[in-house]
């Protein structure tokens, strides 16, 4: 059994009002930033798994999402890293 | 009858709701701990409004998974009476008990204040009490009760006269200064498709006598008690 990191981002699905991007995006227009179309704020997590393969490592965080990690009603995630550890 | 009332570490309304019950009400009742495995045959589960294992990740999303949230499901399952009230909603919407999920207040605020409410369908559990409607004015207090569906689930919700309250203004009318965290279509309490489980995020355990300001809630558990004990 191998050690990875997975990294995952969740974040508020299109379409549904993100109050903390929109203010961000504000904020970022006022300081001239005028490219910035949308912004959405969401979380990062990182967790340490035990796992015979990478894509067994990645399936497992999958589960957790489902389960837990994200509300499938608002948000939408993704797997954005896996990597080994020592 | 004997009312339930489940208590996390951070439960603010418990008292509140139990006071309703006993001394309001003139019904037993009888405190459910988190870790509990056992509902003491209660006819009727209130998880009143508070805060849940810090409502870290999302409001709800940990709470859901305690012992004594397994004996709600199996319960609102069996056709059980649930008045989910706040973060009683918010768990409810995790829980799957109820459609949807609650969002923070489109103002980023933390609102706490009188809103009024009207009642879209007084042909319910939770509702029989009132006429359709009734205007009704009771305290909110939440951070993250914006709530939120897909429109075919608004639909659906609407179409089967599962919304049963609405943020108003005064004159019991929709407008968007009355919507006070930005709802979906106002809305502030719904019940399940079966019927049993209400989620609504003003709090009507704090409006039961007019020392505190309306007693307007009051028509909820003796809606409940009408139905129930029928």
């Amino acid at each position: 059994m191998s050690r990875y990191r997975v990294s995952v981002h969740i974040v508020p699905r299109k379409g549904i009002l993100d109050p903390q991007g929109k203010a961000v995006a504000d904020a970022l227009h006022t300081l001239g930033f005028g490219d910035v179309q949308d912004a959405r704020i969401g979380r990062h997590v990182v967790l340490d798994v035990a796992a015979p393969t990478p894509d067994a490592a990645g399936d497992s965080v999958r589960k957790m999402c489902d389960r837990l990690l994200a509300n499938p009603v608002t948000e939408d995630y993704e797997i954005a890293r896996v990597e080994g550890l020592p | 009858m004997k009312f339930g009332v489940v208590t996390f570490p951070g439960s603010n309304c418990d008292y509140d709701a139990f006071r309703t019950v006993v001394d309001v009400l003139g019904e037993h009742a009888v405190y459910l701990w988190h870790k509990d495995h056992d509902l003491q045959n209660v006819d009727v589960v209130i998880r009143p409004g508070g805060f849940a294992y810090g409502d870290y990740l999302r409001a709800g999303a940990i709470a859901r998974f305690s012992p004594i949230m397994q004996e709600v499901a199996a319960h609102a399952r069996r056709g059980g009476p649930v008045l989910a009230v706040c973060n009683g909603f918010q768990i409810a919407c995790e829980a799957g008990l109820l459609p949807g999920a609650l969002l923070r207040n489109a103002s980023l605020s933390f609102l706490g204040q009188t809103v009024r409410v009207r009642v879209e369908n007084a042909d319910s559990m939770f509702t029989n009490r009132y006429a359709d409607g009734q205007v009704l004015s009771m305290p909110i207090a939440h951070g993250e009760g914006r709530f939120t569906a897909d429109n075919e689930t608004l639909d659906r919700l609407e179409g089967e006269g599962r919304v049963l309250f609405r943020y108003v203004n005064a004159r019991g009318a929709l407008d968007a200064e009355s919507n006070p965290n930005g709802s979906a279509r106002a809305i502030a309490g719904i019940v399940s498709a079966e019927g049993n489980v209400m989620g609504l995020m003003p709090h009507p355990e704090r409006a039961v006598e007019s020392l505190l300001g309306s007693n307007d809630g009051l028509g909820i558990f003796q809606s409940m008690l009408a139905r129930v004990s029928a």
